[in-house]
């Protein structure tokens, strides 16, 4: 059996069911491919165990560029390609420069860390997104597990696992690409 | 786990479950539109049709078409750009400030104040450009672009450029926030439709599929975008309130500009916010959603920021005195009993007197009250920057230069455009967008509805 093909699926409809049927799910020694929500659920990454999303840091970095950028580009054009007294002030009015860097610190950390996301999720117009139920983006929380990925349970084991950790409905899945 | 309160009223009333939600912030962007809506949608593009005319001339002619004079030049123009930015910064503390401090509230208005926002910066931007009376060639005097004359570049010691940056990064990073939260709702349309409104909706949700890794993300992307979205507001309007705090003009020359411009942009914001909700909850039934509660602190909002309004006009009026510069003196005096005697005190009785009347309980839980005050403000609040601006200019250095100011229809018909297009564009996204962020909604779904908790 091929990875990423065919799937079990569990449905919940309550989110504290979910949270309580992931640590169980994952304790019994099934492997959870992925868990699928109409609305973020608090606490479900850690029951899921992912590490923490890494994209502040990004921000931070783009944000960082975002002021050098900034600060090189005022200080260059004002104090050495073509410095003129305005209002008396220092060519290098470093006061004065604080506006824009801050503009372009907030504009670069923004887009910065959003591409990050986008590219990180694969967030594009042309995706065509793996749709394992409809109702996951209404009112179904979907448990997703990779049968491959679990072969050594057996297929009934999982789907007992699954209707005792009090999902609704447990389904089969399967794509054909 | 999850604990009612008895105390707190419910954020979504009506007891709906998850799926009613999806079904009732849905069904308006999949059905026809009602009468009303194409109503409503004529209307503002007549307007924005009409105004287009004064704008076409504005261009064609030049900015003398406006009532500018020698002593007054700076008008309408600059009054509906700080106007219309001002009303611009409700969006974003709903939707940046709010989630910061976790208020839940924020759930059912935040899409439409960000769209609001979006579309108000959107008209504000407009008003600089078009001073500009060349705006085909405006960017090369607005960015630092290397030019004609070798490399002279722009001025960063001027507080017009620093707006530059401030209002173009303030509206793109609010397009991004938003866009970034409307992603998993075009997803829920997308799921639901078939045909051709699959294929748009698929496209415009970027491929989402609601993994809890994407939500880890998404979570914590939204709220970096908050902690940049909420100093970057005040930022903006500080900016906006340098353009006039850093010239030497009496009646401009104030530090106490920044915070008060600040204050007054979430007071008329609040007032815009109101006015367009209780529209569009009768319009599109969304009572449930957009309730009493959420009238009741939004009017709440308008109480604090107009009080803080009121304070810095008289403490602007103190330091006048205080400071013993007879010029300023002259200017808060002329203010207030000169020949713009009335815009300052129309300022006064809708800005710091109105507000006040949402003390009683029964008038900020009433729409009709609330629905005219939400005027009565906005009406205020373009007062306040007409004052600021005319006022301080009218009456010049030399007696030989005083002027008024006087409006040509070309003043009246360019501001019609900007309302024209502000409502034009409302009204599409309140018609092809999800108005309610029913994600989030459904995140805060449980602590409120009986049938969700089960």
């Amino acid at each position: 059996m091929e990875r990423d093909t065919h799937f079990v699926l569990g449905v919940y409809e309550d989110e504290d069911v979910l949270m309580n049927a992931v640590k169980q799910v994952r304790t019994s020694g099934v492997k959870i491919h992925e868990v699928y929500s109409p609305y973020p659920v608090h606490g479900l990454e850690h029951a899921l165990g992912y590490k923490r999303s890494r994209l502040p840091i990004a921000a931070f970095l783009f944000g960082m560029l975002g002021t050098s950028l900034a600060l090189t580009m005022q200080f260059y054009m004002m104090k050495f390609d073509w410095p003129m007294i305005i209002g008396g002030k220092d060519f290098a009015a470093f006061p004065d420069f604080i506006p824009v860097s801050f503009e372009m610190t907030v504009l670069l950390a923004a887009f910065g860390m959003v591409g990050v996301f986008m590219v990180s999720s694969n967030l594009k117009p042309w995706a065509q997104p793996r749709i394992f139920d409809l109702r996951i983006t209404d009112d179904k929380h979907v448990m997703a597990i990779d049968l491959a990925v679990n072969s050594g349970m057996g297929e009934e084991k999982i789907k007992e696992i699954l209707a005792s950790s009090g999902a609704t409905e447990v389904n089969n899945k399967s794509f054909d690409e | 786990m999850q604990v009612t309160s008895s105390v707190r009223q419910p954020l979504v009333t009506g007891g709906k479950t998850y799926h009613d939600v999806t079904h009732d912030v849905s069904r308006q962007v999949e059905g026809k539109p009602s009468l009303a809506w194409f109503l409503a949608f004529l209307t503002a593009a007549g307007v924005l049709a009409l105004g287009a005319i004064a704008l076409v001339a504005t261009l064609w002619e030049g900015i003398g078409m406006w009532g500018l004079n020698k002593t007054i030049g700076w008008a309408w123009d600059i009054t509906n750009f700080v106007w219309w930015v001002g009303i611009g910064h409700a969006g974003t503390l709903i939707s940046a400030v709010l989630l910061l401090f976790r208020q839940k509230w924020r759930t059912s208005i935040n899409r439409a104040a960000e769209a609001m926002t979006i579309f108000a910066v959107i008209c504000a931007a407009m008003f600089p450009v078009i001073h500009m009376g060349r705006p085909w060639i405006g960017a090369y005097w607005a960015l630092p672009l290397p030019n004609t004359f070798g490399s002279l570049w722009v001025n960063f010691n001027s507080p017009l450029l620093w707006d530059v940056f401030a209002i173009s990064t303030y509206f793109s990073v609010s397009l991004v926030f938003w866009y970034i939260g409307l992603i998993p709702d075009f997803a829920t349309i997308r799921d639901r439709a078939t045909g051709l409104r699959k294929t748009i909706y698929g496209a415009l949700s970027f491929g989402w599929d609601g993994a809890a890794k994407t939500w880890m993300r998404y979570e914590s992307v939204s709220l970096i975008l908050a902690g940049l979205a909420t100093p970057l507001v005040l930022s903006v309007h500080t900016i906006v309130s340098f353009d006039f705090a850093t010239s030497v003009i009496p009646g401009w020359h104030t530090t106490i500009f920044p915070p008060y411009f600040v204050a007054g942009a979430i007071f008329s914001g609040f007032a815009m916010v109101l006015t367009l909700m209780i529209i569009t909850r009768k319009v599109f039934k969304l009572e449930d959603y957009i309730t009493m509660g959420h009238i009741e602190l939004m009017n709440i909002v308008i109480i604090i920021t107009g009080s803080i309004v009121g304070i810095a006009y008289i403490t602007e009026f103190f330091i006048a005195w205080y400071s013993g510069v007879e010029a300023e003196q002259y200017a808060f005096i002329n203010r207030a009993t000169g020949p713009y005697w009335w815009a300052y005190w129309s300022m006064m009785t809708c800005n710091v007197i109105s507000p006040q009347l949402f003390w009683i309980k029964k008038i900020r839980t009433s729409i009709v009250a609330t629905f005219i005050l939400s005027l009565v403000v906005n009406i205020g609040m373009w007062f306040e920057r007409f004052v600021i601006i005319v006022t301080s200019l009218h009456r010049d250095f030399l007696p030989s230069s005083w002027a008024m100011f006087y409006p040509t229809w070309a003043d009246v018909g360019v501001y019609m455009f900007t309302f024209g297009l502000f409502f034009t564009l409302f009204f599409l996204f309140a018609k092809f967008f999800p108005v309610i962020n029913m994600a989030e909604v459904k995140s805060v779904l449980k602590s409120s509805s009986e049938k969700a908790a089960k």
